[in-house]
């Protein structure tokens, strides 16, 4: 299936306007309590740098501290799996499922399993999940991916969950009250949590000291599935480890007010070992991250520890939707790994941008994000998945730019055109000129009012 | 009255970016009679063409090798480069190369400043006969604001600051607004401008709108790429509200 660019997916998206309105305030209001939070530490700025100066030191010595945290895990109790690509990590899934004969399994927090699309992979072997997080399962019901790893519906209005409520729970058709509808989706997930074997969940840090992981939720369905279910998997890209337990106090101050602006999440559950008769497992992902690792421009990408603070500031995110960018994480985040995953796939993302850096102002590992956005322009230019119209227009450019004289003519030819023969200019195949006037050509540059002045 | 800078034996260059020198002259004349006003000796290498961030930005930065040899040869000597552009300005700070003249472009990049910033941090500026009886809308351009720091930015936990905003304070007769989302991007992007037309132009109509209903005349800014942008949104909709550089604002008498 060809994927529609993110150009032209905005297009569609911006073509309801009172929607898009709302969409940009509905996320622009998470910013703004992003920054409440912010503001209110006033060690914000010094916690951005400690997270991101972990971060660092957890990039260069991954090796070390992965297979430490998998010694402290085994010797827990914890069964270890490393998964290579998103095939292996989802193979590695269905054996557990099979050799266990599990028919009822639910899903927590879990953006790796996203990435990987793993429900996709089960179903086609027989094996429904069910996703219990509230925004995952209404977007699971209507059989669209995540428009955003934080909030999942954000695309989506009470009146759409009333209506996709209606179609899977039976509720009462137009009844849009949010108590009623969350009610429903509790009563059912409930029955869910109740019947599961086995539960899925994420991930948000790995600590290689005490071979335990920690997870953050709102709704606290990671626990209600891990302490329901006889099998607990976590899933985890290698990038999620952190040398110590200390190193919490940093990050989850940073996690939760950069995502929603809370001060910590409701749930930040700790897990160290199976209980008596649970099976307990994690599975390790690479799935091109040390292809990352070793992009020395971006390799700090993988200090992310999946806010999404940079979603919420991203005019372009707020204005398009997260579906707009055809990947499992959307974003800027989303547009510097995507390209590392599949350039030609993914090559029109880095230009999804302004280069505003909004989105490193609020990163709280310090992701140098609009720039990597310029860096993977140069990198998708320079493999050829830039398109040739763009590519020759740049060319032409590049050489009236390098020739003063040729520079001045072409301008002074431009600027009389433009005066002369404004439907050459002024018609529908020139972008700028659909919903924007062209600016009025001077008969004088400046250079030319300079010459006579002098 | 203008407090005059013994700057006599410095030469201050002025670097006009292409689309100013070839679509709005008059930024570029108020810039020069500015600096003149002041008492600055201002040059104007008149070979000079554009930074080359059109290229770069979308991805062809190594296309733009002439072009950066050409702004070298008509920089190298200045002792300031001043341009009425935060964009231009942080592009040449960050992407100006020659791998074999290292020391003129660390030369230039070292002595290139926006115009804003020019005034306040070298030439202390503190007041100016400049009156603008009007209602005008700031509109802050990322790359001057969050690439060169010409005012503190709403993400980040550090006091408050403008330069320009200090500069628009010291016209006579002019009422400052500014918008709730201070520092939201318009959207104009260089070749995103075109190549994501419609999330473009819907940003620019949202930074418009904030700015009508605020009641201004003028939108005014530091960047007028971004204002040429914002200006063919206002002219399409027929709007009274004009754009206006801020050179042109503090030039006026």
């Amino acid at each position: 299936m060809k994927t529609v660019s993110h150009a032209a997916a905005a297009e569609i998206f911006i073509k309801d306007e009172p929607r898009t309105d709302w969409h940009d305030e509905t996320l622009w209001f998470v910013r703004q309590k992003r920054d409440k939070a912010a503001h209110g530490l006033p060690e914000w700025e010094l916690l951005r740098s400690w997270a991101s100066q972990i971060k660092d030191n957890v990039l260069s010595n991954l090796d070390t501290y992965l297979i430490d945290f998998e010694k402290k895990a085994q010797a827990n109790g914890i069964i270890v799996h490393w998964a290579a690509d998103a095939e292996e990590h989802n193979k590695i899934m269905l054996n557990i499922i099979q050799k266990n004969k599990i028919q009822k399994i639910v899903k927590s927090k879990s953006m790796l399993t996203e990435e990987c699309h793993l429900n996709e992979y089960l179903l086609k072997n027989g094996v429904e999940v069910v996703d219990t997080d509230l925004g995952e399962r209404i977007v699971q019901f209507r059989n669209e991916p995540p428009s955003h790893i934080v909030l999942p519906a954000i695309h989506l209005k009470r009146e759409d969950v009333s209506e996709t409520f209606h179609k899977h729970l039976q509720t009462e058709k137009g009844n849009n009250d949010p108590q009623y509808l969350t009610e429903a989706a509790r009563q059912h997930l409930r029955d869910k949590f109740i019947q599961s074997q086995l539960a899925i969940t994420g991930v948000n840090f790995a600590i290689a000291e005490t071979g335990g992981f920690v997870v953050c939720t709102n709704e606290g369905n990671a626990d209600m599935g891990a302490h329901s279910a006889a099998i607990h998997i976590a899933c985890m890209g290698f990038e999620k480890i952190i040398p110590k337990a200390a190193h919490l106090s940093v990050f989850l101050r940073l996690l939760a007010r950069s995502a929603t602006g809370q001060p910590v999440t409701t749930y930040s559950s700790h897990f160290h070992k199976p209980r008596p008769q649970q099976q307990l497992h994690i599975v390790i992902v690479d799935n091109g991250r040390t292809k990352q690792l070793a992009r020395a421009d971006f390799r700090n990408s993988l200090k992310c520890i999946r806010c999404a603070a940079c979603f919420n500031t991203c005019p372009v995110y707020r204005k398009s939707g997260g579906h707009s960018y055809h990947t499992a994480v959307a974003g800027p985040i989303g547009a510097i790994l995507n390209p590392n995953m599949d350039m030609k796939a993914n090559a029109d993302l880095p230009f999804a941008s302004t280069l505003c850096g909004s989105c490193s102002n609020v990163c709280p590992v310090k992701i140098d994000i609009h720039q990597q956005l310029w860096k993977w322009r140069q990198v998708l230019a320079a493999e050829g998945y830039v398109a040739t119209n763009k590519k020759i227009g740049m060319k032409v450019m590049a050489f009236v730019f390098s020739k003063p004289k040729l520079y001045q003519l072409a301008g002074k030819m431009g600027r009389w055109v433009m005066r002369t023969f404004p439907a050459l200019i002024q018609n529908k195949f020139n972008p700028w000129y659909k919903q924007r006037e062209m600016p009025t050509p001077p008969k004088q540059s400046f250079m030319e009012w300079y010459e006579k002045r002098r | 009255m203008v407090k005059i800078i013994n700057i006599k034996n410095v030469k201050i260059h002025l670097f006009v970016p292409c689309y100013i020198d070839q679509f709005y002259p008059q930024v570029a004349i108020a810039t020069l009679q500015l600096l003149e006003k002041i008492g600055c000796q201002v040059i104007v290498p008149i070979n000079q063409t554009c930074c080359g961030q059109p290229m770069a930005n979308s991805g062809f930065a190594n296309l733009s090798k002439e072009c950066d040899r050409n702004f070298i040869n008509n920089f190298k000597e200045a002792d300031y480069i001043v341009a009425p552009s935060g964009s231009c300005v942080l592009h040449i700070k960050e992407h100006l190369k020659d791998e074999n003249r290292t020391q003129e472009v660390t030369h230039i990049q070292n002595n290139i400043f926006e115009l804003s910033e020019f005034l306040i941090d070298i030439l202390n500026i503190t007041q100016l006969p400049a009156r603008f009886p009007h209602k005008v809308g700031w509109h802050n351009s990322c790359h001057g604001q969050r690439g060169l720091h010409l005012s503190s930015m709403s993400e980040l936990v550090a006091p408050a600051f403008s330069k320009p905003e200090k500069l628009l304070n010291m016209v006579d007769g002019l009422e400052l607004s500014i918008p709730v989302r201070r520092d939201e991007c318009c959207g104009f992007g260089g070749t995103f401008c075109v190549f994501e037309e419609a999330v473009s132009v819907k940003m620019g109509k949202d930074r418009v709108t904030e700015h009508e209903a605020n009641g201004v005349e003028y939108i005014t800014g530091g960047d007028t790429s971004c204002l040429m942008h914002l200006e063919g949104i206002l002219k399409r909709q027929k709007s009274v509200i004009k754009t206006i550089h801020i050179a042109e604002i503090l030039n006026k008498m």
